[in-house]
């Protein structure tokens, strides 16, 4: 592999198609379900689906719909008028010889994702364009035999194209997390990455600085998580490097990339690329489109990523933070009501800083579609704090409670007093706990500390405050009672 | 021949199950190799049920046969081919299920050419089917089976296909009315696929008026064929024009004599109606042949690409690997005619030529089919030969290829088009040949020329 030194010498450039399954209730050109999980092998299938002679395909208008609306995510044009085309070559899962696809006139045209990036930047990759097509079945092989399963075969998918304007592993990943947001907020897809909803084929390849032309690429396919993007992007630079620096060339062909193993091998070569001899499809006529018919598919179109990053610029958010955020939709759409209720001030970045914090998987969703977390009870919550009503921690337990059942319809404040966590900002009753921390034998040496000097022993006493007061004290006024008694 | 009034009259004066039995007595007892499959057992029980009342319809108890290129019930769909000897479909084609929803029944599967490729039968994998006059010729093809089931009066009608003659020239060949609809006017759903831009769903039949008939129930929108048309067929205010072309391209040179004269009397007759006739040219009909045998192949390549041995039909070179189960089930399940069709596909299609040849093709047939239109902006119809000669004899050319194709010169040109055209009966040669005339019209003119056919129809014989 190569150095550091050689590495440094190159750029990388990296081209990505994407394909995403629709989220349609049948598949492209049949009645069969298109839901293919967890479903016994071959029983998702008509006629259609396993090219029984005489058998002809229906398109289903629902997935142009969804298509549709990924353009309009995209930021592309939609094309008035499109058309399939057969893509032939023989293998066991695709079983009219042919894939359906659209070669010539696709119906999604070019467009532009912008990309953020970790480091607060952000990346514009151009979108080539985006097709509609099939997907192929599923083969899983065994020791001499394979056997084939058709569930999958005919579910409508689009394959978004982009241009090679991606030139790190790390933008290529956050290209392919921001597609992710794009397709899921437009709701095409299910976006179930596991059942490979979302998979990409990367395309990589590396000249030395500056140079005029682009290397020669190696496609590495299938790959359907946003780590093994990353990663593999990364190898296949230190190995094409490696190449170069010893004078052997980099192939164009196609790899496979293990997880297990961590790197890429050859799949296929280029010799033995076939000729897929696209031809028009006759079965099925052109898909003509209405100005007015592309308004109405892309009617009630919600809020995307870049919008909401838009609104969200004063909040002087952690971009993490905002990302976060960002891969669940639906808090995304609770937070946004309360920037557009609250501005942009503590209350709502508090709310923001919650959400972060907590874990994306311990996020309910379910509780945030079923009203159960509103962003009028969350901006309730953050003003207690403000108004000194509940500690910050008393806050984030409360916080967790508004996703329980237990708690339904109740309001914030209701559930601080029931679980007896508002905030006690009498000084009466909190000198008495101040006076009985200070007896305590073990703070003697905080007290010391801070007598000769040392502020920052205050903080411990205070510490122990809340603790004694189960975090009902409010922390400034303990602090303050703590230094007018010592 | 007899007519569907006159199987309807005979069923009232015995019952359907004589009428029926007798028709699958005939089907069985035929010599010229017409059946492929007979539907004994379906077709008495549905008689049965016929006269015991338990089905009507305006056609109850009509039997009928089918080209073995739908899918139906009971016994396999073999396209006449070795891929599909023992294939029984799960379901059946919207065209017999609309017969049988009439309460006609279907007796049995008739030969064509393996997959509707060629002009004779002699492609079949299962025997060349006799001419209906003459044993020692071709039924024609590739609906041949068809056409001589119904000469040979065993069926009043047959259900066939045509993507570039496959109706009309068999009907020609042995003297019954055959019908090539408009494309998009009946279903293609459930009909093994020859050329899916082409492949048009039509009847043979002893009588044109029977023709209109069956295309009321068979014509029509179809959910599960997106390239059907909305209904358009209708028999009411039935126009029959006045205005004739006669294609002067299909006149001349190459043409035989006695064919030549038949068409020029049917012409004549035509004026003596009161019809004006004319002659008329069609310059780029001299590419129909090239843009025929360039656009059709590669739709062919494609649509066969599904015969993999892996599902269904043919499995060859199991032991081996999975190249082998595609070459050795591809080889065994196709024959000679089918293999030439893929790899012209195949050629025209592949990386460098696809423009060069199938889109260039595509141009020119938009170019032929602007050449109709402007002529079906001035006449109603168009009148010529269905069929350079009569049927030709068993053999004489199956080792030329190429003069095989230039047979279909006459035919190929409305199917190109989408066009509707039909082959009417006008007589015979010295030695007792039918010959067709071939009326040609706008799209979704069917019954317009239907209409002109029946106005000297049995006024040749």
């Amino acid at each position: 592999m190569a150095t550091q030194e050689q590495l440094q010498k190159y750029d990388m450039t990296i081209g990505i198609e994407c394909h995403v399954q629709l989220a349609t209730r049948t598949k492209l050109f049949s009645t069969a379900n298109n839901d293919a999980r967890e479903v016994t092998p071959n029983s998702n299938i008509t006629p259609v689906d396993y090219g029984l002679p005489g058998m002809l395909p229906v398109l289903n208008w629902e997935a142009v719909r969804l298509a549709v609306r990924a353009g309009r995510a995209l930021g592309s044009e939609i094309a008035m008028h499109s058309h399939f085309d057969r893509k032939h070559y023989f293998y066991p899962d695709l079983p009219k010889g042919y894939q359906t696809t659209q070669m010539y006139e696709p119906i999604i045209g070019a467009g532009l994702v912008a990309v953020p990036l970790d480091d607060g930047t952000t990346v514009e990759v151009r979108i080539h364009h985006a097709h509609m097509e099939e997907d192929a079945g599923k083969l899983t092989h065994f020791d001499g035999y394979s056997l084939v399963d058709l569930n999958r075969a005919g579910t409508p998918l689009i394959e978004i194209v982009s241009e090679p304007d991606i030139h790190s592993a790390a933008a290529a990943r956050a290209y392919a997390t921001e597609l992710y947001r794009l397709m899921t907020y437009a709701g095409v897809t299910r976006g179930d990455l596991y059942h490979g909803n979302m998979r990409f084929d990367v395309n990589i390849s590396v000249a030395l600085k500056g140079a005029a032309t682009l290397g020669t690429r190696a496609e590495v396919k299938n790959l359907n998580s946003f780590r093994s993007i990353e990663r593999a992007a990364e190898y296949e630079f230190k190995r094409q490097v490696a190449l170069l620096e010893r004078g052997e060339p980099v192939l164009q062909e196609t790899r496979g990339w293990s997880d297990d193993t961590q790197v890429t091998t050859s799949q296929r070569s280029k010799e033995d690329a076939q000729d897929y001899r696209y031809m028009p499809d006759p079965d099925i006529p052109p898909i003509v489109l209405t100005a007015d018919d592309i308004t109405l598919m892309q009617a009630d179109f919600p809020k995307l990523p870049s919008e909401y990053r838009q609104s969200w610029g004063d909040l002087e958010l952690d971009s993490s933070v905002i990302a976060t955020i960002l891969d669940h939709q639906p808090v995304a759409r609770l937070l946004d009501a309360i920037v557009a209720q609250h501005g942009t001030g503590n209350l709502v970045r508090r709310a923001f800083n919650w959400f972060a914090s907590v874990q994306a998987e311990d996020i309910d969703t379910a509780a945030l579609e079923s009203g159960l977390v509103d962003s009028h009870r969350v901006a309730e919550l953050s003003k207690m704090v403000e108004d000194n009503k509940l500690s910050s921690t008393s806050a984030k337990d409360v916080f967790l409670s508004l996703f329980d059942e237990l708690y339904k319809g109740k309001t914030a404040e209701e559930i601080a007093l029931e679980k007896n966590l508002l905030q006690v900002s009498d000084e009466g009753a909190i000198a008495a706990v101040v006076d009985e921390v200070l007896a305590d034998p073990a703070s003697t040496k905080a007290i010391e500390d801070i007598r000769s000097g040392n502020d920052k022993a205050i903080g411990y006493l205070v510490g122990q405050i809340m603790k004694k007061s189960k975090g009902k004290a409010n922390p400034s006024l303990a602090q303050k009672l703590v230094r007018e008694k010592l | 021949m007899t007519s569907i009034q006159a199987v309807q009259s005979q069923i009232a004066e015995s019952s359907a199950e004589a009428v029926v039995a007798s028709a699958l007595q005939k089907a069985h007892a035929d010599t010229h190799n017409t059946f492929l499959n007979i539907m004994e057992h379906s077709a008495l029980e549905r008689a049965r049920q016929v006269d015991r009342g338990d089905i009507i319809g305006p056609l109850a108890g009509v039997p009928f046969a089918v080209k073995d290129n739908f899918l139906t019930h009971e016994v396999p769909t073999t396209a006449a081919s070795n891929f599909l000897e023992d294939f029984v479909s799960p379901l059946q084609a919207t065209a017999v299920k609309k017969l049988e929803a009439q309460g006609a029944i279907c007796i049995g599967k008739v030969n064509l050419d393996a997959f509707a490729h060629g002009g004779s039968t002699e492609n079949s994998a299962f025997g060349v089917t006799k001419n209906a006059v003459d044993e020692t010729r071709v039924a024609g093809g590739s609906s041949g089976g068809s056409a001589v089931a119904v000469a040979l009066d065993i069926v009043p009608f047959a259900l066939g296909t045509d993507t570039g003659g496959s109706i009309r020239q068999p009907a020609s060949f042995n003297g019954v009315v055959g019908l090539k609809p408009t494309y998009g006017a009946v279903s293609r759903y459930g009909v093994v696929a020859m050329a899916s831009g082409t492949d048009t769903i039509g009847v043979l039949s002893s009588t044109v008026g029977d023709a209109e008939l069956l295309m009321t129930f068979l014509s029509g929108q179809d959910a599960r064929d997106m390239t059907t048309l909305p209904d358009f067929f209708s028999l009411d205010e039935q126009n029959n024009g006045k205005k004739l072309g006669v294609i002067k391209e299909f006149m001349g040179e190459g043409v035989d004599e006695q064919v030549r004269a038949r068409i020029e009397a049917a012409v004549e007759q035509y004026k003596t109606l009161g019809y004006d006739v004319e002659e008329v040219s069609l310059p780029l009909l001299k590419y129909a042949i090239a843009i025929y045998y360039t656009v059709i192949p590669a739709e062919i390549s494609s649509n066969l690409a599904r015969y993999d041995g892996v599902r269904y039909g043919t499995q060859k070179g199991k032991d081996g690997s999975l190249t082998d189960v595609y070459e050795l089930s591809r080889h065994a399940g196709f024959v000679q005619e089918n293999k030439r069709r893929i790899i012209i596909g195949n050629y025209v299609l592949s990386s460098g030529f696809f423009d060069a040849y199938y889109q260039k093709a595509q141009k020119a047939r938009t170019l032929l089919i602007n050449e109709f239109t402007t002529l079906f902006a001035e006449y109603d119809a168009l009148l010529g030969p269905v069929s350079p000669s009569p049927a030709f004899t068993i053999g004489e050319s199956v080792d030329d290829p190429l003069e095989v194709y230039l047979r279909d010169v006459m035919t190929v040109p409305a199917s190109l088009a989408g066009l509707p055209a039909l082959s009417v009966p006008v007589g015979a040669t010295d030695s007792g040949l039918p010959v067709g005339l071939q009326i040609i019209g706008a799209r979704k003119s069917d019954a317009k020329i239907l209409a002109i056919a029946r106005e000297i129809e049995g006024k040749n014989e």
